[in-house]
């Protein structure tokens, strides 16, 4: 806290006065001030939906406020785009969209600066490299961005401001894929950051890490400033309460249930990578009980897409003999007739992989859920329609209504929606990946309890996060991923995260391969 | 085949492919930034009128050169205001392009037809012009050729070697995100379209001012259309594109060819020579699918506006 008192001199780096956006059917911002001091960590928090995404982005220029001043260094600006924004100092990581996937993590980054900046730079390459081992970000500079998981694909975004100078950094859930030991790292460099002066406005749906870092917050519900705090003098609790207004359920941890019966079970898979920067799957072998979530630990892009797009039949190469599924050979199956075996799958993407953006809520219910919507190559719309108010309803999913395109809703939105959609099916097997990531606590509430509903009603959940407090929080048993290979399964209750952040750097792998040299 | 013959072939075959060429690396550039114009026949018959009609009038084929350029600009300036201002649907407006170019080339060019100019003469270039077979094929153009040749080589090395190319290549591939970095979209694209026009023109011209040097209605013969193909089968690869365009022209004077020579096949069949070896080419370089992923601008065909971005 020192840093922000021996700040409280100097005029404020950037203040807002009464912003105000309203976009058709919603005010997204009413209204609304803010003051940003020099090497203030501000954190901005609210649900989905409550208009930090807007604010933040009026501030980055790529939206035009309705009315309302910004004043950056005490000088009112009118940041008419985000070249404006980066002119005056203004860097931000955004949470999606901000990466060209067919251009390598080098030339992503060299597009975001000035000719003159390049040049003082000078070998790119080299500085990325330097700053990837300052900073522990571990980006590859000529690896294309395509091949890259979401969690390094964070990590180019965060370098892509670093090797700018910037005076503010707006950080939008910038630690939601990282690794504790990661998200630690980060936060050093933050820390480093401020004190060197930069202003860091921080999006954050983790209140402890609010707490840890942040000197202060502003609150935003439903489009209108509701209060500010120093997080330091607040517990996740009280600052959860101020955001959704009554007190949230804390997660105070569920009962774990022991599953009996074998339903899905994966043996000696084995499988070489798709694409040139894949991770090949090594010896995977794990087994599915019914009433029961196994939780699978990792770093992105250990072998966690592999494994869930080789279960699901996204990736269509066919293996016999290694998935069984209430005794059905399940590797020589279409991804289709997986699905109609029982097998649901909620995947990372949201938008293009678990929705078509273009499409309504009541098509996007369609295309994973057709039993009875289509009889003789008909489709039942009204059946659909109200299947779908039926899941907007159930989920509380914040929409335009059955119509409304998939794209336009938040993301936690989407994810009750999509989640719904794929519990709706009554599975089998049920396979989700990160299923809260970038979501709301009342939104995570909603899906934590609807999965373990799932799980009570006797389907088997294979959960892949990289966020380890919910897989300690949901999983019944856990494993690790590393590098293809999977580490061994355990009982929550039985390990620990210092184990299982031990498993995630790898220290199985040894052991397992000694184990099968004397086998 | 004796030597003269195949002598004559490919120096027809590089003439044939020249027109071709110009239309295909401005549409190639055109789509990657994500702008899809169909409107490149009607932009080219422009361009071959009005180039003719410049030309005609002052009795200087540069004047013509010159006057093709800038009405294919104007002509993609309209289609680019309705595009990229007006948010209409990229096809819809390419084809109404084509169809307005047709009709108004043949209009305002129906007091030139069967006129004659001079047109460019080929250029001698000491020492190679009077080399034996590689001299008459490679070093006796005139000087369009030679300019579709180096425009290819700089446009290569534009979009694969500058910040020019990486930003048209970012452009096409996600506005949004190009937008959010501080790129004006919409910017690059009006330049990557009037630069498709001023190509375009310049195609046509090479029909009206050199290939044939007189105007006659729709003298371009759906080359627009090829070219639109061309640049796909591509995959906007501008090594290929020009590959392509010269092995169309070789397949088009083929076909003459082998009429000459008394082939009992239908002249219609052989007609669809050119169309076919070209395209069947082309896939096979491209069969790569997994290369083609990377290539192909995503945000093709779709419209951006940055004041709906929420």
């Amino acid at each position: 806290m020192s840093e922000t008192l021996k700040n409280q001199s100097l005029k404020p780096r950037l203040e807002l006065l009464n912003i105000t956006k309203q976009y058709p059917g919603c005010l997204a911002n009413d209204q609304i001030c803010m003051t940003l001091m020099p090497g203030e960590i501000h954190a901005l928090l609210g649900e989905n939906g409550a208009g930090k995404s807007t604010l933040v982005k009026t501030i980055y220029g790529v939206v035009s406020p309705d009315s309302g001043q910004i004043l950056w260094d005490g000088q009112a600006v009118d940041i008419k785009s985000p070249s404006k924004a980066r002119d005056l100092g203004i860097g931000m990581v955004f949470q999606h969209f901000s990466l060209f996937e067919t251009l390598t993590v080098a030339q992503n980054i060299e597009l975001c600066l000035s000719p003159t900046q390049l040049a003082d730079i000078g070998n790119l390459a080299a500085r990325i490299t330097k700053l990837s081992q300052d900073y522990g970000l571990n980006v590859d500079p000529d690896r294309y961005v395509h091949s890259l998981s979401i969690g390094e694909r964070q990590r180019v975004e965060i370098m892509r401001c670093l090797v700018q100078s910037v005076k503010l950094l707006i950080l939008d859930e910038p630690t939601s894929v990282l690794t504790p030991q990661e998200v630690a790292g980060l936060f050093n460099v933050l820390r480093q950051l401020s004190n060197e002066g930069c202003s860091i406005l921080f999006i954050s749906h983790k209140l402890h890490e609010v707490t840890e870092i942040c000197h202060n917050a502003t609150i935003l519900r439903g489009g209108k400033f509701v209060g500010d705090c120093e997080p330091a003098n607040e517990t996740p609790a009280t600052i959860a309460k101020m955001m959704v207004g009554d007190l949230a359920e804390q997660d105070a941890g569920y009962e774990k249930a022991h599953g009996e019966e074998v339903i899905f079970s994966a043996q000696s898979l084995n499988l070489a990578a798709k694409h040139p920067f894949g991770t090949s799957l090594k010896n995977v072998n794990f087994e599915l009980l019914k009433g029961e979530i196994l939780g699978i630990a990792g770093v992105a892009g250990n072998g966690q897409e592999e494994l869930m797009s080789i279960i699901s039949g996204e990736d269509n190469r066919t293996l016999k003999g290694v998935f069984t599924l209430d005794d059905q050979d399940l590797g020589t199956l279409s991804a289709g007739a997986r699905r109609r075996n029982g097998l649901a799958y909620v995947p990372e993407e949201r938008l293009g992989r678990g929705a078509v953006p273009e499409m309504s809520l009541s098509e996007n219910t369609l295309l994973t859920h057709s039993r009875g919507f289509v009889k003789s190559g008909l489709v039942n719309w009204k059946a659909v329609k109200d299947y779908a108010k039926k899941l907007i309803s159930d989920y509380s999913v914040k929409c335009h209504g059955e119509f409304a395109e998939a794209k336009s809703l938040s993301g936690g939105n989407l994810q009750k929606f999509i989640m719904g959609r794929e519990i709706g099916q009554n599975p089998k097997v049920l396979i989700c990946a990160h299923p809260t990531w970038g979501v709301d606590v009342g939104a995570a509430l909603a899906i934590h309890q609807a999965l373990l509903t799932l799980r009570d009603q006797g389907a088997a959940i294979l959960l892949i996060s990289e966020d380890i407090d919910e897989l300690f929080l949901l999983a019944d048993r856990m494993a690790a991923v590393c590098d293809g290979h999977l580490s061994p399964v355990v009982r929550t209750e039985e390990t620990s995260i210092d184990q299982i952040g031990q498993w995630m750097a790898g220290t199985f792998i040894n052991a397992n391969d000694h184990a099968e040299a004397t086998a | 085949m004796d030597i003269d013959l195949i002598t004559q072939v490919l120096f027809a075959a590089i003439k044939t492919g020249t027109p071709l060429l110009f239309i295909a690396l401005g549409e190639a550039i055109c789509e990657k930034t994500g702008v899809l114009n169909l409107g490149q026949e009607g932009m080219m018959l422009m361009g071959a009128v009005v180039g003719f009609m410049a030309a005609y009038g002052t009795g200087n084929a540069g004047f013509g050169l010159l006057g093709a350029m800038l009405i294919g600009m104007v002509m993609s300036l309209i289609f680019g205001f309705l595009v990229l201002h007006l948010g209409a649907n990229q096809v819809a407006t390419g084809l109404a392009l084509t169809i307005f170019g047709t009709g108004l080339s043949a209009f305002i060019g129906s007091g030139v037809v069967g006129q004659t100019i001079a047109g460019f003469q080929p250029v001698y270039i000491p020492v190679l012009s009077d080399l034996p077979v590689v001299g008459k094929v490679l070093f006796s153009h005139d000087p369009l050729v030679y300019l579709a040749i180096a425009l290819a080589l700089v446009i290569a090395w534009v979009a694969n070697k500058t910040r020019i190319g990486l930003t048209i290549k970012a452009v096409g591939e996600n506005p949004n995100a190009a937008n959010a970095i501080g790129i004006k979209v919409l910017r690059v694209r009006y330049l990557a379209v009037m630069f498709g026009g001023a190509m375009a023109g310049l195609g046509g011209a090479y029909m009206s001012l050199v290939y044939t040097p007189m105007w006659v209605e729709n003298m371009t013969a759906g080359r627009g259309w090829i070219a639109l193909a061309l640049v796909v089968f591509a995959s906007w690869r501008i090594g290929n594109i020009v590959l392509g365009a010269y092995l169309f022209g070789l397949a088009s004077i083929m076909h003459l060819v082998l009429q000459g020579m008394g082939w009992s096949i239908s002249p219609n069949l052989l007609a669809m020579l050119p169309y076919v070896a070209t395209i069947v080419v082309m896939v096979i370089i491209s069969a790569d699918k997994f290369k083609e992923k990377l290539l192909a601008p995503r945000s093709l065909g779709k419209p951006f506006d940055p004041r709906q971005m929420a």
